[in-house]
């Protein structure tokens, strides 16, 4: 079945309180003329009349694979299946996890899964951060700062509720740990539903957006960049470092380079690196110009799993250059950093 | 082997194609299975379309929603659905309620035991109602993924992740614990109430010898294994997801331990649908690219029964006298071949 035709799935994420069922329920009751099938962990919150909201476990299982951190949503995989046979009922599909849930078992779902590839894809993680307690969170709850990590859209709620300097704060901290998330300040959730469904973050079509968010032209973010340390590093040519933020154990690290890389190099030592490092690296993407080769090609990985397309020509006056990034806890950066370098073409 | 393509018509195979009744039900099938003499075709969706000898169709709404789960031991045939309700449906087309879930959670799985009584699951929770009408419940540790009555006494085999519990509902005794890593999908007893086999998440099968919980594992699937079916008297459990219909030998007191299992009519397609007659020694396979074919086990000689198409073959079934095939794909283009 084409990518298109296949039914997208949001994944709704978010640590206690942080307003997930908010978000939730704006989407089902905003005038948008669209069906949505809802996966939830407790009954009973959503307000809306919907008769496609779906109770779920989030029992999480190994697959037999020998590999450990290949886990998946067992229960996600039934309710898909079931809701298949109501094709044609509902446009989108989205799936509420519980505070503590670490995302990458359901993510990991649309990877393994043939029969849940066939019909559904997967098209987006959205994380609801709480403005005023994510910074504790992500002391002291791994699972916030997973959500964090992985999100393709994080929507930090209930700014109304600190002061500005506290805002920045907690967007230098969500910074440090993910730069590429696209990030929207909201209160009680107002954002626009386009902004958060229909993201299409896994489509290896659209791996586009690797640059860091807050680089992006039109951001009208107040960034304070006084308070606290990292290099942004806004010039081409050599990588992001990673960014520290006091204590933080989770990092992205981004790698770039314009000569031409080796795919008999490339390919097994990136094999290699998420077999070896996967259980840290969250999620990894990037766009790479092979020697040799006039067409772009796409990867994307969640842990140990990865996929990977040629996606288009190169295209006239498009600068050839490769670039990576790994969003991970406690990185081996210098490690990555030869390896990549080892994998291109020497001139 | 993507160079091997077999045109859509194959002088060497004997066909019977000339002889189906084409049936157009006009929405998507999930299963047939008969009832007396009539074939009932579950719907995807709310409805199932009675059809006798003739062709002829008749519908009878008997859910609000998706149908998940159906069985049928020939004269009832009992479904769960999404609206959080189990219905049986008899020869004559009487729709009875059986349960109702009070917070219309999915009724997931449902079995059928010879005596009259059912059993069905709602998440971590299997239900059976005794053929004198008492209902008691078990819970599992993870969602039932499926259930089986065995074929001698009162014992409901539940498959959920890790393994099988065996539970006596009767019975004061412990339930007993099959275990083995992984979600098992499936479950059914030998006829001979020796084995029990799952279906897996991942493609593969597992076993147990009851008599002393020996393991047996299947495996080598492209896909994973949604359908099988025993052959008559027990010897062989056919089974989809291979591009041939895969057998596993259960003649011996080892069962399949130690040995190869046959793999019959190969054709460029996975397996979708497996059906064994219910007195002979032939099965019919349905695949993924639409084809059916009628297979003699002892040889492995084909007869085509339909040819392929664009949409896989969701289902197919034998009434009880193996006098009648009845099959439909995925869209509900379906039909019957009296022998």
């Amino acid at each position: 079945m084409a990518e298109a035709s296949k039914i997208p799935v949001t994944v709704l994420t978010g640590y206690l309180g942080a307003g997930k069922t908010t978000l939730l329920n704006r989407i089902l009751s905003e005038n948008h003329g669209k069906k949505y099938a809802v996966i939830v962990n407790e009954f009973g919150e959503i307000g809306i009349d919907n008769d496609l909201i779906i109770g779920a476990d989030e029992e999480v299982f190994e697959m037999n694979n020998g590999c450990v951190c290949c886990t998946v949503r067992g229960d996600l995989v039934r309710i898909l299946d079931g809701l298949m046979k109501r094709k044609g009922k509902f446009d989108a599909i989205i799936v509420e996890t519980t505070g503590l849930a670490d995302p990458a078992p359901v993510a990991q779902t649309f990877f393994v899964d043939e029969d849940v590839q066939k019909n559904a894809r997967l098209d987006a993680v959205v994380t609801v951060a709480d403005a005023k307690w994510l910074s504790d969170r992500l002391k002291d709850a791994p699972e916030a700062k997973n959500q964090i990590a992985f999100a393709d859209v994080i929507v930090l709620n209930k700014t109304d509720l600190v002061s500005k300097p506290e805002l920045a704060e907690v967007e230098a901290r969500i910074r440090a740990i993910n730069p590429y998330a696209k990030l929207h300040r909201t209160e009680r959730c107002k954002v626009k539903l386009s902004d958060v469904l229909e993201r299409g973050a896994f489509d290896l079509d659209r791996i586009l957006d690797i640059e860091p968010d807050f680089l992006e032209a039109g951001d009208d973010h107040d960034h304070d960049h006084d308070h606290h340390h990292h290099d942004h590093d806004h010039g081409q040519g050599h990588g992001h470092g990673l960014k520290h933020y006091h204590d933080e154990d989770m990092q992205s690290l981004s790698l770039r380079t314009d000569r031409p890389l080796d795919p008999n190099r490339f390919m097994p030592w990136l094999q290699n690196l998420v077999a070896v490092e996967g259980q840290k690296i969250l999620r990894s993407k990037g766009i790479l110009a092979f020697s040799g080769d006039d067409d772009r090609y796409v990867f994307q990985g969640v842990h140990m799993m990865l996929e990977g397309d040629h996606q288009r020509k190169w295209k006239d006056g498009e600068p050839r250059e490769s670039r990576l990034v790994f969003i991970g806890r406690e990185l081996p950066e210098q490690i990555i950093r030869d390896g990549f370098e080892s994998c291109i073409v020497s001139l | 082997m993507s160079a091997f393509e077999p045109g859509p018509e194959q002088a060497s195979i004997a066909s019977v194609t000339d002889r189906v009744r084409p049936v157009a039900l006009g929405a998507p099938v999930t299963s047939v299975h008969f009832l007396v003499d009539r074939a009932a075709f579950v719907g995807a969706e709310e409805s199932v379309a009675f059809v006798d000898a003739q062709g002829d169709i008749a519908k009878v709404a008997v859910h609000s929603g998706g149908v998940l789960c159906a069985v049928c031991d020939g004269e009832r045939l009992v479904m769960g659905g999404d609206d959080g309700k189990l219905v049986a449906l008899d020869a004559k087309g009487k729709v009875t309620p059986l349960a109702l879930d009070p917070k219309r959670r999915w009724i997931d799985n449902v079995a059928l035991h010879p005596d009259g009584a059912y059993a069905w699951s709602v998440g971590k929770t299997a239900f059976v109602r005794s053929a004198k009408g008492e209902e008691k419940s078990f819970e599992v540790p993870s969602t039932v993924g499926g259930l089986a009555f065995a074929p001698k006494g009162f014992r409901l085999a539940v498959a959920h992740y890790n393994g099988v519990t065996l539970w006596f509902p009767n019975m004061a005794a412990n339930a007993e614990f099959l275990e083995w890593a992984g979600s098992h999908l499936g479950v059914v007893f030998s006829p001979d109430n020796k084995f029990l086999v799952t279906t897996m998440h991942e493609p593969a099968l597992h076993g147990w010898r009851l008599a002393d919980s020996r393991h047996m594992r299947m495996t080598g699937y492209p896909g994973r294994v949604r359908s099988m079916s025993w052959s008559a008297g027990g010897k062989f459990l056919a089974t989809s997801g291979a591009d041939t219909v895969i057998m596993w030998p259960f003649a011996s007191k080892d069962g399949p331990m130690g040995k190869e299992p046959a793999m019959l009519a190969p054709l460029p397609a996975r397996v979708s649908v497996v059906a064994c007659h219910p007195k002979q020694d032939i099965l019919a396979a349905g695949y993924s690219d639409g084809t059916i074919l009628m297979v003699r086990l002892e040889d492995g000689a084909e007869i085509l029964v339909r040819r392929r198409g664009p949409v896989p073959v969701a289902a197919l079934a034998w009434n009880a006298k193996g006098t009648l095939l009845a099959f439909a794909d995925e869209e509900g283009d379906a039909g019957m071949l009296e022998l």
